[in-house]
């Protein structure tokens, strides 16, 4: 057990497997000399040297395809994207390449990858480095989703990746690389396995990442006995804790930092509203971001995703009138 | 109030406005990496501190109508183009009065009245969109032509080579000029790249190609002249690679304690500031004196103006909401 910045909980899992699995490899733009540009890889060209540990040009798609072939020959490649909109040029050797190949080659080729990204708002990146992009992969069958939300499921969730066989998509929320935290190195996640954040019984609100500190302080703030289940895992989502939760409560709210449209949540609740919809005392809903680009200017970028005031204000709206509260846009009557 | 168009209109066949207006970014850029440190800038900020000779080249060369698709490292071009420093100022400071009402930031800027795309942030976009917009000048047969300014590091990805292949063949009137200023990020090119010479990799589209001094702005003048008067006669696109030098960081706060000793020193003799002065000084268009009151009278009126930006309001929230697709019904 020791206490470390999120982004350290990144470099010691890496490590630890690193030291435990000769075939991982680590690739990504600055990673091995420059330790990286969020200095998630400190130490690790250090240790592990220039074979297994390399820098590549600005060619995502050429490094994230041949961290597909190599993992088709049996190597464990781990490789960083330092944000995730930078895979739109990747795209295609993750989706059509990766996803594909144990079925194509009828199981007999696999793609044991882990694709490292750096996601979120709230650091005054701009609209083209500053966005989540799940839901690019969460359609896809044949690849996994993560998320972790605090250093201790920075370091379970990445040590997991790296171990499964398929192709892995750990998305780290950029703003809590600083984050401090507590980190058990004995804990290996479950992929697809939810984590109970709180316990309570009138109401289970679902999260995910940066979200998960979010929806937790508004759960403070409004003072109910809430189940605050943290996903974890986007592809597979762990179902069973989440319908167990929501039998307890009979309420259910999925707070995203996406965009309205589209997002995970969408499944979430429509998931558990087709299984125990005579079971639910109010609508399930969704608090989400605006269907829009995010804006540079912080007093904007502050009011993108979800805030704790404003799940407070849903959190009990929802439990006063059984019913499903507008969105901030609408109440404040800037947008329909 | 002086528009962009007649900013950019200024530096014509005026050697001395063009060489006011690499003062104006160099100490604009200084301007900003000290709003940055202390706390007044958000996110992250690319300076063009030694590469201010390539953009004026470009602005004083191109004409206003002529389209530019840049990158992240924006300040320098905009500035160039004709953008007024407040109006950039104001973008990196995410202010209702900036060229993008504040929504995109350092990394963001644009102005269509001196042909300025909405520059990019993702390594290479710029280069397939530019060769597009030569597409549509192209077919609407217009004298236009388009340009895409980007980074040594670019050169390595896919965007950049499909880019140059689909201007060679259907001879788009595109100039590519590479700013080949060493670095990407904090990897020396020779990490990441196996020549120095990027120029030759238009050899394989069969596209000219040249490289120049980018410190020098008669240098990239005249070697940007061919290029238009190839593409604007039906030649066909051209890639310029421009040898300049970074001399800041990549970006933030980024000290670049990377470099090999002495590298820096080396270039700052050639620094596009100091070329320039001594062929004004050669030319009897300015004297020494008149030098130093100039960057004077530059760092008062920035200093000026970062005050007054500091002022300027906020964007309204609508804003966020604002510009983002037209409803359909609307549509024809
Ligand atoms: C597709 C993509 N990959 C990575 C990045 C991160 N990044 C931003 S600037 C930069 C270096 C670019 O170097 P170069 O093209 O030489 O331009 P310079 O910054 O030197 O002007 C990198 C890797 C990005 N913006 N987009
Ligand atoms: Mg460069």
């Amino acid at each position: 057990m020791a206490t470390m910045r999120f982004r350290q909980a990144i470099v010691a899992a890496l490590a630890d497997e690193m030291r435990l699995d000769s075939r991982i490899i680590f690739f990504g733009e600055d990673v091995a000399e420059a330790e990286g540009p969020f200095k998630t890889s400190e130490g690790i060209l250090k240790e592990f040297g220039p074979e297994r540990v390399r820098d590549t040009p600005i060619s995502e798609m050429g490094f994230t395809g041949a961290a597909v072939g190599a993992a088709m020959m049996g190597l464990r490649p781990v490789i960083e994207i330092m944000f995730i909109e930078f895979l739109g040029v990747a795209l295609d050797q993750i989706v059509t390449e990766a996803a594909k190949t144990r079925y194509l080659s009828q199981g007999s080729l696999s793609v044991p990858m882990t694709i490292r990204a750096s996601v979120g708002s709230g650091l005054g990146f701009g609209c083209q480095h500053s966005q989540t992009l799940e839901h690019w992969f969460a359609s896809t069958p044949g690849l996994k989703v993560l998320m972790p939300s605090n250093a201790q499921s920075a370091y379970s969730l990445l040590r997991a990746a790296i171990r499964d066989p398929d192709p892995v998509i750990v998305l780290e929320p950029r703003i809590l690389y600083a984050e401090r935290g507590d980190v058990d190195y004995g804990i290996i996640a479950e992929i697809g396995k939810a984590q109970m954040r709180a316990t309570g019984d009138e109401i289970t609100i679902v999260a995910l990442g940066q979200m998960v500190n979010v929806a937790e302080e508004a759960i403070k703030n409004s003072g109910v006995s809430a189940d605050l289940v943290d996903l974890q895992t986007i592809i597979p989502w762990d179902r069973e804790t989440v319908l167990n939760s929501v039998k307890k409560t009979s309420r259910l709210i999925v707070v995203e930092e996406a965009p309205l449209s589209g997002g995970w949540g969408s499944e979430i609740v429509a998931y558990v509203t087709s299984q125990l919809f005579s079971a639910l005392k109010s609508p399930p809903f969704r608090i989400t971001a605006p269907d829009v680009p995010i804006p540079f200017n912080g007093g904007l970028e502050s009011r993108y995703a979800p805030t704790a005031s404003d799940v407070t204000r849903q959190i009990l709206h929802a439990l006063k009138n059984q019913d499903v509260p507008q969105p901030w846009w609408v109440v404040e009557g800037i947008a329909g | 109030m002086t528009t962009s168009l007649e900013r950019r209109n200024s530096l014509y066949g005026n050697d001395l406005a063009c060489y006011e207006r690499m003062v104006e970014i160099r100490e604009f850029e200084k301007i900003t990496n000290a709003l940055f440190a202390e706390g007044s800038i958000r996110g992250t900020t690319h300076l063009a501190v030694g590469q201010e000779a390539l953009t004026l080249g470009i602005s004083s060369t191109l004409k206003p109508n002529d389209v530019v698709a840049a990158t992240y490292r924006s300040h320098a071009i905009g500035l160039a183009l004709g953008l007024s420093p407040e109006s950039v100022l104001a973008e990196i400071m995410g202010k209702a009065t900036g060229c993008c009402g504040g929504v995109g930031g350092s990394m963001h800027l644009c102005d269509t009245t001196v042909g300025l795309l909405p520059t990019s942030a993702i390594i290479g976009a710029g280069i397939p969109v530019a060769a597009g917009a030569a597409l549509a000048f192209q077919v609407q047969k217009t004298d236009q032509i388009a340009l895409a300014l980007f980074g040594d590091g670019a050169t390595n990805i896919g965007a950049f080579h499909e880019g140059l292949n689909l201007a060679a063949i259907w001879k788009l009137p595109v100039i590519f000029i590479c700013d080949n200023n060493v670095y990407g990020e904090y990897s020396r090119i020779e990490k990441t790249t196996p020549i120095e010479d990027l120029h030759i990799r238009a050899e394989s589209y069969a596209m000219p190609h040249m490289s120049l001094d980018g410190m020098d702005i008669h240098a990239v003048r005249s070697g940007l002249t061919d290029a238009i008067n190839r593409a604007r006669t039906g030649g066909g696109p051209t890639l310029i690679e421009a040898k300049t030098y970074r001399f800041s960081g990549h970006s933030r706060a980024d000290q670049a304690l990377y470099r090999p000793e002495g590298e820096l020193k080396e270039w700052q003799k050639k620094d596009p500031l100091l070329v320039t002065e001594k062929d004004l000084i050669k030319r009897n268009l300015i004297t020494r004196n008149e030098i130093e009151s100039m960057k004077e009278n530059m760092v008062s009126e920035l200093t000026a103006v970062a005050k007054k930006v500091a002022n300027d309001p906020e964007p309204e929230l609508s804003a966020m909401f604002s510009n983002i697709w037209t409803p359909s019904k609307v549509a024809i």
